[in-house]
């Protein structure tokens, strides 16, 4: 490993097509460990109409397969998760730009339907672009030589569906448990049931969030390796699926099919907590971007 | 859970025979609209171009590729309907029978239902694979400068399953449901 492996102009361009084609493949291809989730759902259902809902899904899931159709109409907001190995030789700027002119391209070519407007005027530019977006949330990785890009198109019937609260120290983790249930079943069927709860737990109310993204973007049914927080996983998973909101918000036992926790250190008066819940269409990709230039393409 | 195969226009006869859970087919023509579609129609009163008697409407905003004056669907799904339940009333008001969409509408809009003789037909929110086949044809799309968010008629076979959410009889089980699941949290003590 060496510092002064600077990629190269041509490098960059094949990203902007990678990132292209990881855009259209998240949106076309669900990754296995949500389908495996989804079929053990489909056993356990017990409601009439929850099976129903619940074939229906996976029906969907074929026909996206079998016609190389989108799983889903939205598009999302596109949002990517970056890891910058140290010896990677990466320029961020570079890269970031990159990503943007991937996207946008991905749109134009597939063509993609464009979800991202201006806040203020609604103006849609048809690029799933826009100021400040894509989101791209940046980690840096000592040791490592490799990029690596998760892709995660995320749909708003469950971004809507986003909750957030500064607790009080004294009502520990208690507290935290009631606020994430009561913000799940809460929402009903609008964010798509079954449902991966991703909760984000300490930091500052801003770091708070980016966990609780960061949780719905791990493999689905995948632990916190920290015991204690992987067990609050488990807790919460069965106290969600004990409501009985069902697929779709219709009844039955399958609510949530993961609930995944990140957590950070925090502020000695504060407890924070945040939801941000993610469809059974959990969409996904990644690319990992060798030191040699190599790429490859998975989950 | 009674299943029903029907064809559009929907006549009040037609609606009044589902029930909450069961479970419905569309063949016939939709209209897609969402939220700046009905923006137009109710906030700025613009008269709507299509005849909405009997008609359905699908909470949707499609993906197309336009070649020339021809849209080709790309990925046609639904939406979050609750975002657009302040708009029941008017829709009711000019003859439509049935609403689809994602996740259900609210308290006024199942007593609306229930006085005009409609219901509110629940799709599997992401399951816009399917849909896409079983639309044969984007028939008109009025108001393109609204895009995606235009109206929208399209011809379609076998629209469904839909699950009958909120019948003509004041029935909403997502309300229920979610009432009945709130309740069950409560007695888990968390
Ligand atoms: S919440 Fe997810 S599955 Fe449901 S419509 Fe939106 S993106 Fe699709």
């Amino acid at each position: 490993m060496n510092s002064h492996n600077t990629w190269s102009n041509d490098r960059y361009q094949k990203v902007v097509e990678a990132v292209a084609a990881l855009y259209v493949k998240a949106l076309k291809d669900l990754p296995p460990d949500v389908r495996t989730a989804l079929s053990h759902a489909v056993r356990r259902e017990t409601a009439a109409v929850g099976r129903t809902v619940l074939g229906t899904i996976e029906r969907n899931i074929d026909v996206a397969d079998k016609e190389d159709l989108l799983i889903c109409q939205d598009t999302g907001i596109p949002v990517y998760f970056v890891e910058v190995g140290e010896y990677s030789g990466v320029n961020p700027v570079h890269l970031e730009q990159a990503i943007r002119e991937g996207t946008e391209q991905a749109t134009a070519t597939h063509p993609l339907r464009s979800s991202v407007v201006s806040p203020v005027t609604r103006k849609n530019n048809q690029t799933n672009s826009g100021y400040r977006v894509p989101v791209i949330h940046w980690e840096f990785v000592s040791g490592r030589d490799d990029v690596q890009i998760v892709m995660v198109p995320k749909g708003s019937g469950s971004e809507n569906m986003t909750y957030f609260r500064m607790l009080l120290p004294a009502d520990g983790v208690q507290g935290i448990k009631r606020f994430v249930v009561e913000s799940v079943v809460g929402s009903g069927g609008n964010p798509c049931p079954p449902v991966i709860v991703g909760v984000g737990i300490g930091g500052s109310a801003d770091l708070c969030m980016v966990l609780a993204k960061k949780a719905i973007s791990r493999p689905c049914g995948s632990s916190n390796a920290d015991p204690e927080v992987a067990g609050l996983e488990g807790e919460l998973l069965q106290a969600i699926n004990a409501s009985g909101l069902g697929p779709m918000g219709l009844g039955g036992v399958n609510t949530a099919l993961a609930v995944h926790v990140e957590h950070a250190a925090t502020h000695i008066s504060q407890n924070p907590v945040a939801v941000n819940i993610q469809c059974w269409a959990a969409r996904r990709a990644r690319l990992v971007i060798a030191s040699d230039g190599s790429m490859v393409v998975g989950f | 859970m009674a299943e029903h195969h029907v064809n559009t226009p929907l006549t009040e006869e037609v609606v009044m025979a589902f029930r909450a859970g069961d479970v419905v087919t569309i063949t016939g023509h939709i209209f897609g609209l969402r939220d700046a579609t009905l923006i137009r129609m109710f906030d700025q009163g613009v008269e709507v171009p299509a005849d909405l008697t009997g008609a359905v409407c699908l909470h949707t905003a499609p993906g197309v590729k336009v070649d020339g004056d021809q849209f080709i669907k790309v990925s046609i799904g639904t939406t979050t309907s609750t975002r657009m339940n302040r708009f029941t009333g008017g829709l009711l008001r000019k003859g439509v029978k049935a609403i689809t969409g994602k996740g259900g509408l609210l308290e006024d809009s199942t007593r609306l239902l229930q006085e005009h003789h409609a219901v509110y037909l629940g799709l599997v929110g992401g399951t816009a694979a399917s849909e896409t086949m079983q639309i044969e044809a984007i028939e008109e799309v009025w108001w393109r400068d609204l895009m995606p968010e235009c109206l929208w008629k399209f011809r379609v076979r076998d629209f469904g399953p839909l699950i009958v959410g909120i019948d003509a009889y004041g029935r909403n089980l997502y309300l229920e449901t979610k009432a009945q699941a709130m309740e069950a949290m409560k007695q888990l003590h968390l």
